[in-house]
């Protein structure tokens, strides 16, 4: 293992979308108790160095393994099949549809509970894809398909930023 | 300076020799500096038995100085001299600050024209020469203490300060001629000396009002580990923005009004006095003596409440904000600790207690539980504590970004991402031939430029010329242990590193430090070479001590050959030592460090397979 490893080969962990949050947790602190450039501050330059390049490398590798849909892409990619989410702006009819219909009520909530009400909706619908990922990756290997669910979890996210800033307007 | 003991030569100095190392708390109203002693913090008292050193330096004509105690009563008679809350300068503009008209100060410098400087009778001082004077005073009490050289401090700043204001406290720690271990964050270093005094686990928030600034963080505290969830704050709220309310409601009650300068101190001086006597008294005349003749006017607590209601608000709302990033709500904070002098005032501890609904944690001294925490952490850093096993995860306070087309911000590195951190962006050229691109570096959660604070403007040049968006220009931000910002620029397709030119929008150059470091010494030139030379044999001391341990531990890591090679250059820098030209000794201390470069990769190898190692048993 060195600095090229992959996340889940630095984290120690199996190489699936299916992770222990907790067991993750641990081990970003553990490796960190080795490699914080903390624990080289009485010794040289390059000891210095050394210990910001993995810190920096075990909190990158973190960020990814923790984040469900940072996870599944790079999954994707580990597999073979990129995101390229410039590129691959197609989605499905129904998809579109109903960002539409969420737009709409988005532009329609005057109110903080109905903020939420929407907030939830997404949220739930979040938690489908996430799970879409996971069987697609770890059941099926459907590598393209997965790719495919992780391009329309970036919409509900960058959706569910738009109500948080409208929540910030509303003053929540 | 004395010098490092030095041992005869292939005789080991003792590695367990104890350093010295220090906390500091550079505060807006007042500084502290902490050590361990026989396993406890404590803070260094002065001379007279006082903990506290007034953040005031006073220059006087002629060369000399007052700082601490000593400067605080000409804050009335020599205001423009006598230089108080210099911490609200640091790493600002003249634009910056907002009540430039009630500061009692001569300010040089143009808007928008980098650091404010001040106009005093011994010339024009940053407030990074201000700030170096209070560390060096505290230096030199800790090297009182322990009658020895200090090896190194832990300074806090506020978890709100930008690159541009923790750059300048390094900055002025250097001018001081301490060797910083970590600029770690205010409240963090609370939560240290808290958590260890307290064997705490679970959620905390540290809500700390200091004379200057606000700031809150939420923490995480499992097992030695403090781990920062969130921070956030206002790196211009405190103490003195509730003196300057006091003020104006004072005035606006009278009809009175400040006639120059010393009014506006004797007003600030009055209105501080004022507030510290509420917090035990329901009424308190406000007394001042002005040049239109004397103000007393009496204030009810009720009074104060009502004038500086507006300010404490504004700390909520940062701490729901906090919260929010968080992803946590109220009720999951198990303990809310307070810090900084300003919590003292039962209007700040009401509104905190309603807010988390349970009483804040008030059980440490809330001037000195920075300072403590901080020492705690340098002793650990110094390397004199071997078993201990404190970690610090922080995190970056706000956003780093790239101006791009229109004046709109390009976002890199996100607030509240854990440090160090790097992370990268690629952007391309936008006409036919361009060899040069600007970046401009900025900090701030908004998306206009305008908005946010300008770090730093580079220019990017050698660009082979292309096609217009041909170019892959990557932009790494680095951000490390200390929160400190670092910019590199490369074109990818050609490989070219392009040159890159730095200008701190608000910091000092490297030929401006160097400038006030002569300045700072009488007789230039000579001071100025003993110091570099004691400093180049120190280092030179350190690489090989830091060497010889690392050979101890891991040794059987290297081959035979590569052994014989690090031991050359042990010699090598050992005997530069006795060398008078410090250019000589840190080539060969730089010699050492390099050679040393393969052996640190192959020892952290080794202590990274050993933690996972170890968890794996564990979970058997």
């Amino acid at each position: 293992m060195n600095l090229q490893s992959n996340d889940f080969e630095l984290f120690g962990v199996p190489e699936r979308f299916a992770q222990d949050r907790a067991a993750l947790d641990q081990r970003w602190k553990d490796l960190q108790r080795e490699a914080h450039p903390d624990r080289f501050a009485a010794q040289g330059g390059a000891a210095q160095r050394v210990a910001m390049q993995w810190s920096v490398r075990i909190n990158e590798a973190y960020q990814r393994l923790k984040d469900p849909l940072r996870r599944a892409a790079y999954l994707c990619e580990l597999r073979g099949a990129p995101i390229e989410a410039e590129n691959n702006t197609a989605m499905p009819a129904a998809f579109l549809m109903q960002q539409m219909e969420w737009r709409e009520a988005l532009d329609d909530a005057g109110s903080v509970a109905a903020l939420n009400g929407l907030d939830a909706e997404v949220r739930a619908a979040r938690a489908q894809a996430i799970e879409a990922c996971r069987r697609l990756l770890d059941d099926e290997q459907q590598f393209a398909a997965a790719a495919q669910q992780v391009r329309a979890l970036m919409f509900i996210a960058r959706f569910e930023r738009d109500i948080e800033s409208r929540l910030d307007q509303l003053g929540q | 300076m004395a010098l490092l003991q030095i041992s005869e030569p292939g005789q080991s100095p003792d590695p367990h020799q104890r350093r010295i190392a220090v906390g500091i708390d550079l505060g807006t109203t007042h500084s502290l500096v902490a050590a361990m002693r026989n396993g406890v913090a404590e803070c260094l008292p002065d001379a007279e038995g006082r903990v506290i050193l007034p953040s005031a330096v006073r220059y006087l004509e002629g060369g000399g100085r007052q700082i601490g105690f000593d400067a605080l009563p000409a804050q009335s008679t020599d205001p423009q001299n006598t230089i108080v809350s210099v911490k609200r300068f640091m790493g600002r503009g003249l634009n910056d600050l907002k009540d430039v008209s009630r500061l009692p100060y001569r300010f040089v410098g143009e808007p928008g024209q980098g650091m404010v400087s001040l106009q005093t009778v011994a010339g024009v001082k940053s407030p990074v020469e201000i700030s170096a004077e209070i560390l060096a005073t505290l230096r030199y009490r800790a090297e009182d203490s322990f009658n020895d050289d200090l090896y190194g401090a832990v300074i806090t700043v506020p978890a709100y300060f930008d690159d541009a204001q923790r750059q300048a406290t390094k900055d002025a720690a250097q001018l001081a001629g301490i060797k910083l271990l970590r600029l770690i964050n205010e409240p963090t270093a609370a939560a240290i000396a808290y958590g260890l005094d307290n064997a705490s686990e679970g959620i905390y928030a540290v809500y700390d009002l200091g004379g200057g600034t606000f700031d809150i963080s939420i923490l995480r505290l499992t097992r030695g580990v403090f781990e920062v969830i969130a921070t956030g704050g206002d790196s211009a709220l405190g103490g003195d923005d509730y003196d300057q309310a006091l003020v104006a409601w004072v005035l606006a009650q009278t009809g009175v009004q400040a006639a120059d300068a010393h009014d506006l101190a004797r007003l600030r001086v009055a209105a501080r006095a004022c507030k510290e006597a509420l917090t035990d008294a329901e009424t308190v005349d406000f007394v001042a003596d002005l040049s239109t003749g004397p103000l007393r006017h009496p204030v009810r607590r009720g009074d104060f409440h009502a004038a500086t209601e507006a300010l404490t608000a504004r700390t909520l709302s940062a701490v729901r904000k906090a919260l929010r990033d968080a992803q946590l709500e109220r009720d999951e904070v198990q303990g809310v600790v307070m810090v900084g002098g300003s919590t003292r005032m039962p209007q700040v501890q009401q509104a905190v207690h309603d807010y988390f609904g349970k009483a804040p944690l008030n059980n440490l001294n809330p001037d000195e539980v920075v300072a403590l925490g901080a020492a705690i952490q340098a002793n650990q850093l110094a390397g004199n504590d071997q078993t201990g096993d404190l970690l610090l995860l922080d995190v970056i306070p706000l956003s780093l970004g790239l101006e791009t087309m229109g004046g709109l911000v390009e976002r890199i590195v996100p607030r509240n991402q854990t440090i160090p951190t790097a992370m990268a962006q690629d952007f391309t050229t936008y006409q036919d031939g361009q060899t040069a691109l600007a970046l401009h570096v900025v900090q701030g959660e908004r998306d206009l430029v305008a908005d946010c604070r300008s770090l730093a403007r580079f220019e990017l040049r050698g660009i082979p010329p292309m096609a217009a968006g041909a170019a892959r220009i990557r932009v790494t931000f680095t951000v490390d242990a200390d929160g400190l910002l670092q910019v590199a620029a490369r074109e990818m397709i050609s490989g070219v590193e392009a040159a890159i030119e730095v200008k701190p929008s608000y910091g000092l150059s490297d030929d401006q430090i160097a400038r006030m470091l002569q300045d700072s010494f009488s007789t230039a030139q000579q001071d100025m070479q003993a110091r570099a030379l004691a400093e180049a044999r120190l280092e030179a001391d350190r690489m090989v001590l830091a060497t010889r341990s690392a050979l101890k531990a891991d040794g059987d890591l290297l081959s035979d050959a590569e052994r014989a090679t690090l031991d050359s250059l042990i010699e090598a820098a050992l005997a530069a030592k006795s060398l008078e030209d410090a250019k000589s000794i840190e080539a060969a201390t730089e010699a050492l460090a390099k050679g040393t470069e393969a052996f640190a990769a192959s020892r952290m190898n080794r202590g990274i397979q050993q933690a996972l190692a170890g968890r794996q048993v564990d979970s058997l």
